[in-house]
């Protein structure tokens, strides 16, 4: 096992990639990310671990426009992602350049993914560690859009979605719980889905909300308070009506 | 300087170049240009040489219904008509056409590569590529090529979802979006015509009437537009070949020759 872990050009004999796996392993470990797709918006909510008192947190956004129309957030490794990034806003502009138009989520989706495909096919070299989440609107028609990318290479557009840290249980209550919202509605799915995870507040986690008019727009943590505090009142409410008896008996 | 060769690879290759994937963007691939001890000279030189007049004629507008694009089909070297047949309207799909003026072989190549480009896009994309985009993706090209001799004065005609679309790319490096075009060295004479005769309400019919006097003026006038005027119509639909006339017939057709009244017949004389 040990001797096809090291080159990642290598196949085990039962063919896998081991360094494509261990990548996925990096993602698994990094902060959660959350992404839900409305009917005229798309949110994304990213896990914020505690920050150091001394720390700037607006150096640390987590959710990053890619052009006017496009954002993304990810889960792994932060420094690679950097480097995604910016070669991913080179080319939307390139894109605008070349065809005059702005590119689809689409097409910078499967951009991306191709970029962490090359990686786990070149020598000397190792996969990018993250996952992306990258929302947007299709310039042409308009809707709204949710696709995710991940360290092998391989991407697909979802409805709702979970990466990082315990993405299977915020996963499975998306499952559960989702359905066709807009506006605010779909903003509380997002912040619900990643209070199953996250220690409730404001401050640990970062929301932010793409609409077609106006671009990418990062809630403040009042907000996010406001509408963590509403969703607590729903929860309570809707445990009191448990536990209330039946009307008749 | 990098040249855009894009336009010339059938597959990308396969093995990663040095520093591809290490760093930057990957550049396209070049090659060097020749040595010599003065290269300007040396670029003046080669475009002279290669520089034909763009002996043609042709032209496309906008109007309410769509695009009209016609041309003519005399192809000449110097003083030699080398063909009277010459297709100049280039079919690069199903919804989008290219004249063609200037160096007919580079024209040809550069339009059929245009095609493929258009096509590779629907696919990869899902849908079909803008008249913006395609006479983007050509102009890249041609500029990059700039300097270099070839000789191209096209316009590229279609519909997309926004409508009707013309744009003038030239081997310069140029590229206008406008709604009346005309290309080649009876362009002037066609102008002329079109300019006076446009309206923007025109049925198709005025219009492809209109183009098709406009192509025949200008060969009428200059030597190196002749042959066949053809037209052709970009509707919603995609193109349509309206018709394709001879513009001596069309000479006849605007002059017709009234025979003129007889004052000395002459009568075959009686067998002796």
């Amino acid at each position: 096992m040990a001797r096809y872990d090291r080159a990642i050009t290598v196949f085990s004999p039962d063919g896998h990639l081991f360094q494509v796996e261990y990548a996925l392993e990096a993602v698994r470990k990094g902060n959660a990310a959350v992404g839900v797709r409305g009917t005229d918006n798309v949110v994304l909510g990213v896990e914020k671990k505690s920050t150091a008192k001394l720390q700037d947190s607006r150096s640390v956004r987590k959710i990053v426009n890619l052009d006017n129309h496009i954002a993304l957030a990810c889960a792994g490794l932060k420094a690679d992602a950097r480097v995604l990034i910016n070669r991913a806003r080179v080319e939307c502009q390139s894109h605008r350049l070349t065809v005059e138009d702005p590119c689809t989520v689409e097409y910078i989706t499967r951009y991306i993914a191709g970029l962490q495909q090359k990686y786990t096919q070149s020598g000397g070299v190792r996969p990018f560690g993250l996952s992306t989440l990258i929302v947007g609107f299709d310039p042409y028609t308009g809707s709204p859009s949710l696709y995710q990318t991940d360290p092998s290479g391989t991407f697909s557009a979802w409805k709702a979605n979970a990466t990082g840290r315990n993405s299977n249980s915020i996963r499975e209550f998306l499952e559960k719980n989702f359905k066709e919202t807009s506006g605010q509605e779909t903003v509380k799915l997002a912040i619900r889905a990643l209070l199953e995870v996250v220690e409730s507040g404001g401050k640990n986690i970062e929301v932010a909300v793409m609409t077609k008019e106006d671009g990418l727009r990062q809630l403040e943590e009042a907000e996010i308070d406001a509408i963590v505090a509403e969703i607590e009142a729903e929860k309570a409410a809707a445990e009191a009506a448990k536990k209330a008896p039946p009307k008749d008996t | 300087m990098k040249l855009d060769t894009s336009g010339l690879e059938s597959f990308p290759s396969l093995i990663s170049h040095g520093n591809d994937v290490a760093g930057e963007i990957s550049a396209p691939p070049s090659f060097e240009l020749p040595n010599s001890n003065d290269f300007d000279s040396f670029l003046k030189e080669a475009i002279q040489m290669v520089k034909p007049a763009k002996g043609t004629t042709t032209l496309a507008f906008i109007f309410k219904d769509g695009v009209m694009v016609a041309a003519d089909s005399r192809a000449s070297m110097g003083g030699y008509i080398s063909s009277q047949s010459v297709k100049k309207i280039i079919e690069i799909n199903p919804y989008m056409l290219g004249t063609m003026a200037g160096g007919a072989a580079d024209c040809q190549f550069w339009h059929r590569n245009l095609g493929i480009k258009c096509r590779l896009h629907e696919l990869a994309n899902k849908r079909r590529i803008s008249v913006t985009g395609a006479s983007k993706l050509l102009a890249n090209i041609l500029y990059s090529y700039r300097g270099m001799g070839l000789s191209v004065g096209t316009m590229i005609a279609g519909w997309d979802e926004t409508g009707p679309g013309l744009y003038y790319v030239d081997s310069e490096g140029g590229r206008l979006k406008g709604t009346r075009f005309s290309v080649g060295s009876g362009s002037p004479y066609a102008y002329g015509v079109l300019d006076s005769g446009y309206k923007y309400d025109m049925s198709i019919e005025e219009a492809s009437e209109l183009a098709r006097r406009a192509i025949y003026h200008a060969t009428f006038r200059d030597g190196a537009s002749g042959g066949v005027a053809s037209v052709y119509y970009v509707g919603p639909t995609g193109w349509k070949k309206l018709s394709g006339d001879d513009v001596g017939e069309l000479h006849y057709h605007y002059n017709p020759v009234t025979p003129s009244t007889v004052e000395h017949e002459m009568v075959e004389a009686a067998a002796p």
